[in-house]
């Protein structure tokens, strides 16, 4: 155990930002919903009607969890937050302990440190136990804010007191494996894999079967029933599991040799497929996985918009805040929302657009560009490769939200003909999306070093949507949003000419950093 | 300077900012040789090298690269050489034979026989993942990807800082190989017995200036010979003479450090006290590397 203590003062110092970040932000993320409800509904009457249409909402419960006091904040603040708090306390688990295990050990650090006098467990204990703390100060937040808010003293603690065993039993499950893969990646591929699976078998059985919420340790948070008839034994089952992960981890721990995993690596192809001999194939196969991934999200994301259904009049009350919200133009508030949800979505779909767009500044940053453009590969088509993808990529994944906005609505109000509704208005917002990745693109080209300015075009675009007539913003600040100047379909109809005028925009400012690019030197 | 020369570089300067990288660097590389490249680190070796592969644009000065404008036509040229960096970063996702695929393909096409030999040879697993691989395995997969393309010139920057001796070895003899085809190589290295076994010039720069060309043979009349003699009786007349230093005088036996110019007057002077037995050293490229950064070392302390 020798340096274990020092190992855990070095990480939490070393993560000491990360932490504050994701405790304050899960924080916020009960709170807010507090003080969301209490500002939507005015009268005690709306909010019951509201309630009982939420109730009623197959896809709203299979999203959130089980239907409990629904017309109380807390009840609302229990239904709307501690799934995902849940799952937000466990990817953060799961980020700390790989940065402190397996990717330590993925890129030799870790031995060198282990050569040094300290005990052989004490960089996987510190992890573990750096983990449980980053936890434990979590959900001390969520307590906290919530009796500050103030709410019920004891109900606030138990929300608190299960995301933090929540966190403990994914930290466990990360731990467990970081013993099982050799790559980080694997890591994070089966502790994403096992809350997936949490939180899938929670909403299957909060909608149909109960027995299978009560395979979910997000499902025993649930079921301690906060502020609706609060019972504490489910978190004894939580902090068993959690107990159980790591004890199994180190078990592991102590069977396998340094640097592998009980996992073998699996060997890929020793030739290269044909396609891989151009730049847009390159760029491809580089960006494939991030491609599907964020396809397979944004259709499940569009899904679960989708499924909110007709019914969204009752849902959102009908306060001044809900209609400046959703429906500061005026209009049908059903096609208002929806409005709003498919802008949300394609500002979403804005972050893979730039993420995207700045995959080829990670490759410079790699150190792999240098090799490559020592082959007569031109800088022009390696670069013009990423775009292509990039592009033909946000086409998909908008079209492929829209999509699942369409199976959604489909499937909960049974009209099958308004499956295709969705997939036009969400690729209305094209060129305000391939604007801010062409941004991206300009920056990257002037220069491998100011790319993060590229996200404050996007954040600028949400702020704009979210608080631009809450709080009554300038309208030339608001235009400066490239999406304001779309339409808004539904609720709008389809505009042509500002939509060819942003696809102008963008092509320009993207071609512009394809040129600045060839100019520059590479590092 | 032969107007046929693969790699002409005529004062060369790049800058960074206020740092001055490359401050008028003279290198001329012929056809059929291979050329060393030495220099301490941060001397501008990896600069220069990137400048000629158009990475980097010159500020000043003349680059001419097989005859033609790396900057502008860095992809035409770059079919007709292969280049391997100090430091390899592979794609992690990648695996070994794919990435040696994809860089052949793209510098116009693998043998496939030396391919195969290669991955034997150096005995690679082509189907791993290359972020499963060490810093060795890295390098050899840039290598077997340089080695086993058709060009005509080989860019190597450092290329064996993470092999094994064995696998130097193998690295050896293919670099012969090539180069006995009528190719050229240029290598930029630190280890000087790979330099002295395989290079026939070499350029030492310093703070981005060329400091010393030519052959190892010419530049070994640049240096020293150490000599140790003993004598029938006491020498006369070396102490003072021009170019002997560090002469000690013990009897009938003498030791000293002579310019390999001045060689011929001091074993006259041995001679003349008649010679009992002769041990002379050449100048290995170790000590004409170090004469060369001991300037260096020397000046510093003096600087302001």
């Amino acid at each position: 155990m020798t340096g274990t203590w020092t190992f855990v003062r070095v990480y939490l110092r070393r993560d000491r930002w990360m932490l504050l970040c994701w405790s304050v932000g899960v924080a916020l993320l009960y709170w807010s919903q507090a003080i969301s409800v209490d500002g939507l509904y005015t009268t005690q009457a709306e909010f019951d009607r509201a309630a009982a249409s939420m109730e009623g909402n197959a896809g709203f419960v299979a999203m959130t969890g089980p239907a409990r006091a629904l017309n109380t904040i807390g009840g609302q603040v229990t239904w709307q937050s501690a799934a995902f708090g849940a799952i937000a306390a466990g990817l953060m688990s799961m980020f700390l302990v790989g940065r402190h295990t397996r990717a330590e050990e993925e890129s030799g650090r870790d031995e060198m440190l282990r050569a040094a006098a300290v005990g052989r467990h004490a960089t996987t204990i510190a992890a573990f136990v750096t983990a449980l703390i980053a936890n434990l100060l979590l959900g001390s937040l969520v307590a906290l804010s919530l009796i500050a808010y103030p709410l019920e003293l004891a109900d606030s603690l138990a929300l608190g007191v299960g995301v933090a065993l929540c966190g403990a039993f994914f930290s466990g499950v990360a731990l467990l494996a970081a013993q099982l893969t050799s790559t980080t990646r694997g890591m994070y591929g089966i502790t994403g894999g096992v809350l997936g699976l949490a939180y899938a078998l929670r909403a299957v059985g909060d909608v149909g079967n109960p027995v299978l919420s009560w395979l979910s340790p997000i499902g025993w948070y649930q079921a301690m029933h906060a502020f609706s008839g609060l019972r504490w034994w489910p978190a004894l089952l939580l902090a068993a599991a959690s107990a159980v992960a790591a004890s199994a981890a180190y078990a592991v721990f102590l069977r396998r040799d340094y640097g592998s995993g009980v996992l073998a690596a699996r060997p890929g192809p020793a030739r290269a497929s044909r396609s891989l001999a151009s730049g847009v194939g390159l760029a491809w196969r580089l960006q494939r996985a991030s491609v599907l991934g964020w396809t397979v999200g944004m259709l499940l994301g569009g899904v679960g918009y989708g499924t909110l259904g007709n019914d969204v009049d009752s849902l959102i009350g009908d306060s001044d805040v809900a209609m400046d919200m959703f429906a500061p133009s005026g209009g049908a508030l059903v096609d208002a929302f929806y409005a709003t949800m498919i802008l949300t979505l394609a500002l979403i779909g804005s972050g893979f657009a730039i993420s995207s767009a700045l995959r080829p500044h990670g490759e410079e940053e790699a150190g792999r560009l240098e090799g490559l453009l020592g082959t007569s590969l031109r800088r022009r088509d390696w670069l013009l490769g990423h775009v292509v993808v990039t592009v033909a990529a946000t086409v998909l994944v908008l079209l492929v939200a829209g999509l699942g906005m369409g199976i959604g609505y489909a499937l909960v109000t049974g009209e099958g003909s308004a499956v295709g509704d969705y997939v036009l208005p969400l690729l209305a917002h094209l060129p305000g999306v391939l604007v801010l990745s062409a941004v991206a693109r300009l920056l990257y080209g002037l220069s491998s070093r100011a790319t993060l300015l590229a996200w404050v075009g996007l954040l600028f675009s949400f702020l704009v949507m979210m608080f631009g007539e809450l709080f009554r913003m300038p309208q030339w600040v608001q235009d400066i949003s490239p999406f304001e100047h779309l339409a808004l379909m539904p609720a709008q109809d389809f505009r042509w000419a500002p939509f060819l005028v942003l696809v102008a925009v963008g092509a320009t400012l993207s071609l512009a950093g394809q040129v600045a690019f060839l100019r520059r030197d590479v590092h | 300077m032969a107007d046929d020369a693969i790699i002409d570089v005529r004062g060369l300067v790049k800058t960074f900012g206020r740092h001055r990288a490359l401050d008028g660097l003279d290198l001329s590389v012929s056809p059929g040789e291979i050329h060393g490249f030495l220099g301490p680190n941060g001397a501008g070796k990896s600069t220069t090298i990137r400048v000629l592969l158009g990475l980097l644009r010159k500020d000043d000065g003349e680059v001419r690269l097989l005859g033609g404008d790396p900057w502008h036509e860095a992809a035409e040229l770059h079919r007709r050489l292969a280049y391997v960096p100090g430091e390899v970063n592979l794609w992690p996702g990648l695996t070994g034979g794919e990435i040696i695929d994809l860089l052949g393909r793209l510098r116009g096409g693998l043998n496939e026989s030396r391919r195969k030999e290669l991955l034997e040879r150096f005995e690679l697993d082509p189907t791993k993942k290359s972020r499963s691989y060490s810093k060795g395995n890295r390098q050899k997969v840039a290598l077997v990807a340089a080695l086993a393309s058709d060009v005509e010139l080989l860019l190597l920057d450092e290329p064996t800082s993470g092999l094994d001796p064995i696998m130097e070895s193998v690295f050896q003899d293919y670099v012969d190989a090539f180069r006995d085809r009528g190719n050229t190589v240029l290598l930029s290295s630190h280890i000087l017995a790979e330099v002295e076994r395989l290079c026939d010039r070499v350029s030492i720069i310093r703070s981005g200036r060329c400091v010393e060309s030519g052959t190892l043979g010419e530049l070994r009349h640049l240096t020293r010979t150490s000599v140790m003699a003993e004598l029938g009786s006491p020498p006369e007349g070396l102490a003072g003479m021009a170019g002997v230093h560090a002469l000690q005088v013990d009897g009938n036996r003498a030791f000293f450090e002579v310019d390999t110019t001045e060689l011929d007057h001091a074993v006259g002077a041995l001679h003349r006290a008649g010679i009992v037995s002769l041990t002379s050293q050449p100048p290995t490229l170790e000590e004409l590397f170090l004469r060369h950064y001991g300037d260096e070392l020397k000046e510093e302390p003096e600087a302001p």
